[in-house]
């Protein structure tokens, strides 16, 4: 069987992911999140809405937080990406990880991913944040399981440690 | 109540790790070799018959591998309650998105057009959407009366009580459909090979609902059809029934093509055509004396459960058994109807009818109290249960519950009186009104009467090769913590290690059927055979001679590791039994309709912008009893999350249908709260125990669901002075009924 988007039409696209460069032939118009999950194997980022509110694909692009399901691949050419499998590795977890298990933060674990992701660019330019940067923070990031209280309480437990250590 | 080391403490979640680090494995997360990508051809019509399918030019039909109803081995039929749902519609529609063919394909881009360039011809018939229109039977859509069920309970003399009343209050409450939107979609894999049959990975809450549906569709033998859950993103009762109809329509792809297939929905197909909660209403007509005691009354509670019975049976008896709320009703007449309209099914969603029946007393218990002149707390205070009445069903209340002491420690928690005075004074100048209000509630765990007898769930303890100790059950995790909260239990019976215990992944070929992961259920029943077939574990080890009674966890490993290597696989079982002073007659609907009841009282605290209209929950104070805590955090979270839902369901989530199709299928337009929409929410527990569930645990899950709604208007209604009685309640809602009644004063004067 033949597929819809012949060879003719891909390109050479290479990017840093995880800290390993990647090169590969695909669609320029293909999702990023598509790549990641298809042709790397990164499922860590979730498919929620496909059009850019759930925020369950979240990656981190050239250091910015974005819907990796709106992000052409050609958009993400040479750029340096950072998924939830590339944050602490697999075996370990990182502080906001830890404070995600202790606090409640994950029950279903669809949107966690993004949601670390977008709490630990959070934290990254805000080290303090207040419990207003933390909501103002995550709204991007839909959560069905936990009406978010565990989450905020987990984002703020890890900036406590992360201000004491 | 027995309080451990393990039950009682927040150990880290089973499958925690997994989920935070992106390890954990969704069933889109999962590839086959050779696996092709499904897809559906659904109706664009609410009902009619099909006249002419055509498969359009421009395609590569030949690389299609098509399905439609012909081609189904065995019944086609999705098999629950009654057998009237078909897997692929064959030549008549009854509602909007049923499936009609299905296609498959090695590229999953070629699908959308392949799909879209399908055309149906239809002879299209008259089709009904509301329950008004399905009660005058204007159009017969299903059986001889649109009527899926009815019951009817009955307790005392309800026809004596009018002339011995002071006040008659009235009332009729509405509630509206809801999407679970769980944030992973529904999504199956199928594969089959003659020799093993069929397998499905999925998406899913009940395994054996599944297999008990591909036996009789695909004409297997129980050894041939096999269930795996993939790890589950959400589901609130929206991945009970539902995921039947995908796993079959995967497996008649996996069939016909010989090759496995992959099916998952995107959001819109999934918010359109999948289940809702039941939009309902509630009549309410009360006999009350002047000191506001319930005489008694008769309640009409009717939902509209779409085109085809699925759970609609079952959702209408659990919304009528708690239609009388936490009070007691000397004198009262339920009756309840399911009915059909020409709507994709409605099914099960976290509360499964009681968000609605509980929503349409609660707010009538304030009518009652403006009626008779008392404040919403005094009329509460005055009615309810008590240790030794009956509930609406002549279920005595064995266990020591004291409601008016539940409400005063929410009420002092709340600071609902100095509120309550402030807000008054405030209201009276200031550009927003604001409003307290409250619930009071109460959540039957389990399947309802004879239905955990009828379930007889069996479960497995095993100890291992290791010296671990293994759970086997059928009872799935999608978020609420089962795995780690049955292993909590295993851990603390046996007196070894929670990191000594594992739970299997639940896999039909695995495990045996301890019952579908629904009706609060998993922890008090599940969870009480998992301690008893543990227990088990021990008994066998105590008898082989391997252990003393006074062992520690490595001991009792070694033990394990000895006895298997001596005598081979241990496995102990154990199967549910209905205690035999429990009665409940299914005819008359009378007796013990659960084994327990939740109880809790939660207060709202709510802002009316009175520009926008809009609402803001401000405070939300929880307040439940739901026996032993097992697991503080867990308990939270589902309370929380809960609540979160249930302030979605009151506020902002509305489906728009139009010829009975959702139109707002996408999550920019049907609008869940996000994580600056919700207010502080003050959780808090109080612990009597239940005899029937492991280590004093009653269920939780589905409680939060039933008071917000109710709490949330009552405190609109103490904003605005003005009362609302249908939800969702939009900015729009409250604008044209403060316009409306600002005509009419106007036009007194």
């Amino acid at each position: 069987m033949k597929a819809a988007n012949s060879s003719r039409s891909k390109s050479e696209i290479s990017f840093i992911v995880n800290g390993d460069r990647k090169t590969m032939r695909v669609h320029p118009m293909e999702r990023l999140l598509d790549v990641l999950r298809q042709e790397l194997g990164l499922t860590g980022a979730k498919e929620g809405c496909g059009e850019g509110e759930c925020g369950s694909c979240s990656v981190l692009l050239d250091g910015i937080l974005v819907n990796s399901c709106l992000i052409p691949v050609l958009q993400a050419k040479d750029s340096v990406i950072l998924t939830i499998e590339g944050l602490a590795g697999i075996a370990e977890l990182n502080c906001l990880q830890e404070a995600f298990l202790e606090c409640g933060g994950a029950q279903c674990g669809i949107c966690t991913p993004g949601m670390i992701l977008a709490a630990s660019y959070l934290l990254q330019h805000k080290p303090q944040a207040t419990m207003e940067d933390i909501r103002e923070g995550l709204s991007g990031n839909l959560c069905r399981c936990t009406g978010y209280s565990q989450i905020f309480e987990a984002v703020a437990e890890a900036s406590r440690r992360k201000a004491t250590a | 109540m027995t309080t451990g080391r393990i039950v009682g403490a927040s150990v880290p979640r089973k499958e925690g790790r997994d989920k935070l680090t992106g390890k954990a494995q969704y069933v889109d997360d999962m590839q086959l070799p050779g696996m092709l990508y499904g897809a559906t051809v659904r109706s664009r019509i609410p009902r009619g018959k099909i006249k002419k399918i055509t498969f359009g030019p421009g395609i590569a039909w030949d690389e299609f591998t098509v399905v439609s109803a012909k081609d189904i081995p065995g019944k086609n039929c999705i098999a629950l309650i009654v057998d009237d749902q078909s897997c692929l519609a064959d030549g008549i529609v009854n509602h909007q998105e049923e499936p009609i063919l299905l296609l498959a394909h090695a590229d999953r881009h070629a699908l959308p057009k392949a799909v879209d360039s399908i055309a149906i011809e239809y002879d299209p018939l008259p089709a009904i959407f509301t329950i008004e229109e399905s009660e005058s039977q204007s159009q017969i859509i299903w059986g001889t009366d649109n009527t899926f069920k009815t019951y009817l309970v009955e307790k005392g003399d309800v026809d004596g009580i009018w002339e011995r009343a002071d006040h008659i209050v009235e009332g009729e409450y509405t509630t509206g459909a809801q999407e679970q939107l769980y944030i992973e979609n529904n999504g199956m894999i199928a594969a089959f090979d003659p020799q093993h049959g069929v397998t499905v990975w999925g998406s899913l809450q009940c395994p054996f609902y599944i297999h008990k549906a591909l036996m009789s569709l695909c004409n297997l033998p129980a050894d041939k059809v096999r269930v795996v859950q993939m790890e589950t993103g959400g589901a609130f009762g929206g991945k009970e029934e539902y995921p039947s109809i995908i796993a079959g329509h995967a497996a008649l792809l996996a069939i016909k093509s010989g090759c496995p297939v992959k099916i998952i929905y995107d959001r819109m197909e999934d918010m359109a055509a999948t289940t809702k909660r039941h939009p309902s209403r509630t009549r309410h007509r009360t006999a009350v004396t002047k000191d506001g005691k319930i005489l008694g009354g008769e309640i009409e509670f009717t939902i509209d459960g779409g085109a085809y019975t699925t759970l609609s049976p079952v959702v209408v008896s659990r919304g009528a058994i708690h239609a009388g709320g936490p009070y007691y009703r000397p004198n009262v007449r339920i009756r309840a109807r399911a009915m059909a309209t020409n709507a994709p099914p409605h099914g099960a969603f976290r509360g499964f009818g009681a968000p609605q029946s509980l929503f349409a007393v609660e707010r009538h218990m304030n009518r009652i109290a403006q009626t008779v002149g008392l404040t919403p707390v005094e009329i509460r205070q005055r009615n309810f249960l008590k240790p030794g009445q009956t509930t609406t069903t002549e279920q005595a209340i064995r266990e020591n519950i004291d409601l008016e002491k539940l409400l005063d420690r929410a009420l002092q928690l709340s600071d609902y009186h100095s509120m309550k005075k402030r807000f008054a004074g405030e209201n009276a100048t200031g550009p927003a009104k604001k409003g307290i209000g409250i619930a009071a509630f109460l959540h039957g765990a389990g399947f309802t009467g004879s239905g955990e007898r009828n379930l007889g769930s069996v479960v497995e303890v095993e100890a291992c090769a290791d010296g671990s100790v293994r759970v086997l059950v059928s009872s799935t995790e999608f978020g609420q913590g089962t795995k780690t909260v049955l292993c909590q239990i295993v851990a603390e019976t046996l007196r070894i290690g929670y990191e000594d215990v594992t739970i299997a992944q639940a896999d039909t070929d695995d495990v045996p059927n301890s019952g579908p992961t629904v009706a609060s259920r998993t922890v008090m029943v599940v969870g009480k055979l998992v301690q008893s077939a543990a227990l088990g574990i021990k008994q066998t080890l105590t008898a082989a001679g391997v252990i003393r009674p006074a062992y520690s966890a490595q001991e009792f490993r070694a033990a394990c590791r000895a006895y298997v290597a001596a005598h081979g696989a241990l496995r102990s079982s154990a199967r549910f039994e209905a205690p035999s002073d429990v009665f409940w007659d299914d005819e008359k609907y009378r007796g013990e309709a659960y084994a327990a009841f939740a109880w809790a009282v939660y207060i709202a605290a709510v802002t009316v912008d009175m520009t926008t209209y809009s609402v803001s929950v401000d405070d939300f104070l929880a307040l439940q009893e739901v026996g032993k805590v097992l697991h503080p955090v867990l308990a939270r979270g589902q309370i929380a999350g809960g609540v979160a839902q249930a302030i979605g369901y009151t506020l902002y989530e509305k489906v728009v249908w139009q010829n009975g199709r959702m139109q707002n299928s996408q999550m920019t337009n049907y609008i869940m709260p996000t994580s600056v929409d919700l207010p502080p929410m003050r959780v808090f527990f109080e612990e009597m125990g239940n005899i029937h569930g492991a280590f004093g645990a009653k269920g939780i899950g589905e409680l939060p669901m039933d008071g917000p709604a109710p709490a949330i208007l009552n405190a609109v209604e103490d904003a605005l002075q003005v009362s609302f009685d249908s939800i969702p309640l939009l900015p729009e809602d409250i604008y044209e009924k403060l316009a409306s009644e600002a005509v009419v004063e106007t036009e007194f004067r």
